[in-house]
């Protein structure tokens, strides 16, 4: 039995968010991200690593087999709720060896084997499935609509050709078939991994589409960003006071800019500075506010220390109220500017989802990162020559199972029609 | 009135295969055919195995099974097919001497204890409490019987054409079975109309073989069966030649004389076995196409030219066949043909190719929807097995995709039926590299020993065998290099401290069993077959080990069976679409439920659901 993961809260902000972890695997996934675990059904503050970069810091709890809401062994990583963390643990998870994520209604699924469900709790569960099932519909859907439907296409009829070629030689030595099909299969399987390398890259700004843009104030204390933000947001989210270095956690306002939803980050004002406490405030406020998808950098006459803006972000001036400037210019008192800087961050913004890939989906990378590596070692086998061809073709079997959620499934039946279409067989 | 457990209708392969089965499972078993002589005829080209083909004679020989016995005994030219690829998708594959299958068939059927032949022709099946419960012959009499076995290949409602003649027929030269035929109509079963040719037959004397090139048979000639190691008799090689363009003007000309263009043909012919006028009409640019020159046999000097299969008038196949280089003054025997008959929905049978309407009637070989000799053996085993065991009131033996080729074709047949008749390939099979022709009797021989059909001799080959894998095994594992020793001995790994065994060691592309036993004498101590043997097992360790969380998924889903009258409406949470799709579609088991196209895991956890409540229910 193989190992699986999912976010088993509801996707998008919230203050606490469980990740499940469920298999044999399941502890040992969890010790490698948390260093040690608590005994189990007992609550543990962990610090959660990869490659000894902090993740986040969390509750974990272990449930042994037979005592868990699988059945299986279990472990929960109770995280904190922003999108970014979720993001950075689920992927965490992704490179451990052994571990997948689960696919819809895979818990239950597993609950309802090793009995730990009894009947009116599944049938209780069918609404929920039902409404699985719709949003995965939909999503299927949408994948197949439009220019995503286009792309995945391609790749489809590309990956049956690559397969139908391969298993022509395979299947068909003894007749009149092309010995060495691998120049085509090559062009083929690099045309599909180009083109997945590419959907991969773009797939974070598509997720921020979906999920929202994080767009980060910076500047030294007292520059004006809480005053600012609280004009952008048009309330008092942010406590505002004459004393510098008032804001000394990360505030959040969600908003929306231009038709994207946006979260504003109020950030601690950036000094260096001998107080351990607001230290440790303007560490998290530069960690944020590299993180972010876009930086507006509120000056007050000086430049801001201990970060450098990075190619489009914006630089505003502040408290024009007091001392006008060239260039953008804004007064969270009085309001003036902040239509210009508005628009220039939805301007901004438009540049970013642009670029924007089609897959919106944590699913979809999983997918597409799977199929990337096994279309990887389809090449590979290719190369090594036809005494390798049933190894490559076992790996483009596997990038097309991958696939599978995007392109749908790839029958045998698909791969003899193209042979048979393409070739005579028959002696 | 005599009685048998078993009886089987018809003495084709399938026939053939599922008499000796039931009889080696202990049952008295009759087998009906209407010549007896003709038991172990091949109908079509004299050839056996092949890709997936060879895979399947291997799985009935490790079942101990007598087609490859017989392909052994009989086989005149042997290859191993994809010889250069790797050996998960390597095929045995004979030619084989017609007279000698037919003799070694007969031969094997008189010794077989439990097994008796009876000439005649099966005109009814009686009915008892809804069961099978005996035959009708055409001389009046009758015979009863616990179960029943229909192998009647292309017999039913056969029709042959040539050209725009047409006679009833199932084969050229005998009748066909119309009065079963009547009678199964009668049964209300779902049928389909599907065809098939043959090309002329001809005088070998008359071929200018000095002309052509020969394929010659592999210099180490790999048997079927894993008790043979050499070919019986004299080998000899197939001549090739090719069709030319003057060839094609002759077909094409007389195009609307063929019987499928003529619109004589409604059958689905195969796509993969293509008449040589379909070859010309729907490859129109290929200016040429290859003929082998198969011999019939080593005192017979039919040939069976493969590759021009017909249905053209006589005249015509004179004139393309003349066409040909080295055939220009070659006599024809016998015309091509092609034949149009009914074959029975195979999703109207359960995994133990019994007939879900009627219990005890069991159909094997192209009655379903098949092609192929092996095809049709391996479903007679099937059927054979499985007639004896519910005969003997014991559980049903399935085969599974995870498992064997023969559990493929059957879970194909029965969850998905078929579009044209249907033949193994190597690729129908998702677990190619576990389902090896070379450990076809790992896989089976052992099951097969359970459900006892397999002979003391056999049995204490494959135990002696077992034993020696496992020695050889241990050893391998047991001798560990660390990649210093490793890279001293001349191997190329990575230094990254991890030691090998010589078992990990096989699997790199780069290392052979050969220079391994070089570096290491002691490995000298496993015997070279077995060494061979383990040498492929590792080579595919890795993927099998991967693949082998999917089989025990697959296998897992398989085991719960969904009832005949499962009711998808009453489902909540599912779809209409797709209580409409699991409706029309009736999967015998979950894993088959999960092969539908558009089932979630979510809607297989409904039906899960539901199944545990009935089964509950029972056990409550």
């Amino acid at each position: 039995m193989d190992t699986i993961y999912a976010l088993a809260t509801a996707r998008g902000k919230a203050g606490v968010a469980v990740i499940r972890i469920s298999g044999p695997r399941a502890w040992a996934a969890a010790h490698a991200l948390a260093g040690s675990l608590p005994k189990p059904r007992m609550a543990g503050l962990r610090k959660l690593r990869l490659e000894g970069e902090e993740l986040d810091e969390a509750v974990v709890l272990c449930f042994e087999e037979g005592a868990s809401f699988t059945g299986e062994d279990v472990a929960e990583l109770h995280i904190h709720g922003a999108v970014a963390t979720v993001s950075a643990v689920l992927r965490a998870l992704g490179q451990i060896e052994g571990l997948r994520l689960a696919v819809p209604g895979e818990f239950t699924r597993r609950a309802l084997e090793n009995e730990r469900l009894d009947l009116a709790q599944v049938e209780g569960l069918s609404d929920l499935i039902e409404a699985e099932t719709e949003a995965q519909r939909k999503q299927a859907l949408k994948v197949l609509s439009g220019a995503v439907g286009k792309l995945v296409e391609d790749w489809r009829s590309k990956l049956i050709r690559a397969g139908a070629l391969i298993e022509a030689t395979i299947d068909f030595a003894d007749e009149e078939v092309p010995v060495d099909v691998s120049p085509e299969v090559l062009e083929l399987i690099e045309a599909v991994a180009g083109g997945i390398s590419g959907e991969l890259r773009r797939v974070g700004a598509a997720e921020r589409v979906r999920e929202g843009f994080e767009v980060a104030i910076v500047g030294r204390p007292n520059a004006g960003k809480s005053t600012l933000l609280n004009a952008l947001a048009g309330r008092e989210a942010a406590i505002t006071s004459e004393i510098a270095g008032t804001t000394r956690d990360v505030i959040e306002v969600r908003m929306e800019i231009g038709g994207q939803a946006v979260t504003l980050l109020d950030t601690a004002g950036l000094r260096e500075t001998e107080d351990v406490v607001e230290a440790i405030g303007v560490e998290r406020a530069l960690d944020r506010a590299r993180q972010s998808d876009l930086r507006v950098f509120l000056l007050d006459g000086e430049e801001v220390p201990l970060i450098a803006p990075e190619p489009g972000d914006l630089i505003v001036h502040g408290k024009a109220d007091v001392t006008p400037h060239e260039g953008l210019c804004v007064s969270g008192k009085t309001g003036a500017g902040l239509s210009e800087l508005i628009a220039a961050i939805e301007e901004r913004l438009a540049g970013l989802s642009a670029g924007a890939g089609v897959m919106t989906r944590e699913r979809h990378r999983v997918a597409m990162r799977t199929a990337f590596e096994a279309l990887e070692s389809a090449r590979n086998e290719v190369l090594r020559g036809p005494d390798r061809s049933e190894l490559a073709a076992e790996s483009l079997r596997q990038a097309t199972w991958a696939l599978e959620s995007l392109v749908g499934r790839v029958d045998v039946e698909n791969l003899l029609d193209e042979i048979f279409s393409s070739f005579c067989i028959g002696k | 009135m005599k009685h048998y457990d078993v009886i089987v209708i018809g003495g084709g392969h399938a026939g053939t295969e599922a008499a000796h089965a039931a009889a080696r499972m202990g049952a008295e078993t009759a087998l009906v055919t209407l010549r007896a002589d003709a038991i172990g005829v091949m109908s079509c080209n004299p050839a056996i195995g092949g890709l997936g083909k060879g895979h399947l004679v291997r799985e009935i020989d490790a079942m101990d099974g007598v087609m490859g016995q017989l392909a052994d005994a009989a086989g005149i030219q042997f290859r191993l097919l994809n010889r250069r690829k790797g050996p998960a998708v390597q095929g045995p594959r004979a030619q084989a001497d017609r007279k000698l299958y037919r003799e070694a068939a007969q031969r094997v059927t008189a010794a077989q204890p439990n097994l008796t032949v009876i000439e005649g022709e099966v005109t009814d099946l009686k009915v008892a409490g809804g069961r099978v419960s005996g035959v009708a012959l055409a001389d009046g009499s009758e015979i009863t019987c616990g179960a029943a076995i229909l192998t009647s290949g292309t017999f039913l409602n056969g029709v042959i054409h040539i050209g725009d003649q047409k006679s009833s027929g199932g084969r050229i030269g005998d009748k066909p079975s119309i009065a079963l035929a009547e009678r199964l109509k009668a049964l209300d079963l779902p049928l389909g109309r599907l065809k098939t040719g043959t090309p002329p037959r001809l005088d070998g004397k008359t071929i200018d073989w000095s002309r052509l090139e020969t394929q010659p048979g592999d210099e180490d000639p790999v048997m079927f069966s894993f008790l043979n190691t050499a070919p019986a008799v004299r080998q000899i090689a197939c001549g090739i030649t090719h069709t030319n363009e003057k060839t094609h003007e002759i077909i094409r000309t007389n195009l609307d004389r063929s019987a499928m263009y003529g619109g004589h043909i409604q059958g689905v012919g195969p796509r993969y076995c293509p008449s040589i006028e379909d070859k010309i009409v729907r490859f129109a640019e290929k200016g040429s196409h290859q003929i082998f020159l198969e011999p019939e046999g080593l005192d017979d000097d039919t040939v069976y030219p493969n590759g021009i299969s017909t249905s053209l008038p006589a005249d015509v196949q004179e004139d393309y066949v003349h066409s040909i280089v080295g055939l220009e003054k070659a006599k024809i025997l016998q015309p091509g043909y092609a034949i149009e008959y009914d074959f029975v929905d195979p999703r109207a049978l359960d995994l133990s190719l019994q007939l879900r309407a009627f219990p005890g009637l069991y159909l094997a070989g192209q009655i379903n929807g098949t092609t192929g000799y092996e095809e049709a053996a391996a479903q007679g085993l099937v059927a054979g097995l499985n007639a004896a065991l519910s005969v003997q009131e014991r559980e049903p033996f399935h085969f599974s995709r995870t498992s064997s080729y023969i559990g493929v074709m059957i879970d194909d047949l029965v969850s998905r039926g078929v579009t044209e008749p249907y033949r193994m390939f190597t690729s129908r099979a998702e677990f190619r590299l576990s389902l090896r022709a070379d450990n076809a009797d790992q896989r089976l021989t052992g099951m097969g020993i359970d459900i006892g059909c397999v002979g003391e001799g056999r049995r204490s080959a494959f135990e002696a065998k077992m034993e020696a894998l496992e020695a050889g095994r241990a050893l391998m594992e047991a001798t560990v290099l660390t990649p210093k020793e490793a890279r001293d001995k001349g191997f190329r790994v990575n230094q990254d401290g991890t030691r090998r065994s010589v078992f990990e060691l096989l699997s790199f592309p780069d290392i052979s069993l050969e220079s391994l036993c070089l570096a290491l004498p002691e490995l000298t101590a496993i015997p070279g077959e077995i060494a061979n043997q383990l040498a492929i097992d590792a080579l595919y360790a890795n993927y099998v080990e991967r693949q082998q969380q999917d089989a025990a998924s697959l296998k897992r889903d398989e085991g719960w069976e969904i009832p005949e009258a499962f009711d998808y409406s009453a489902l909540n949470g599912l779809s209409n679409e797709l209580k409409a799709k699991l409706d029309r579609a009736r999967p015998r088991t979950l894993g088959q439920a999960s092969r539908i196209d558009g089932v979630t895991p979510a809607a297989l956890t409904l039906i899960l659901a539901k199944l545990r409540q009935a089964r509950r229910d029972k056990s409550a």
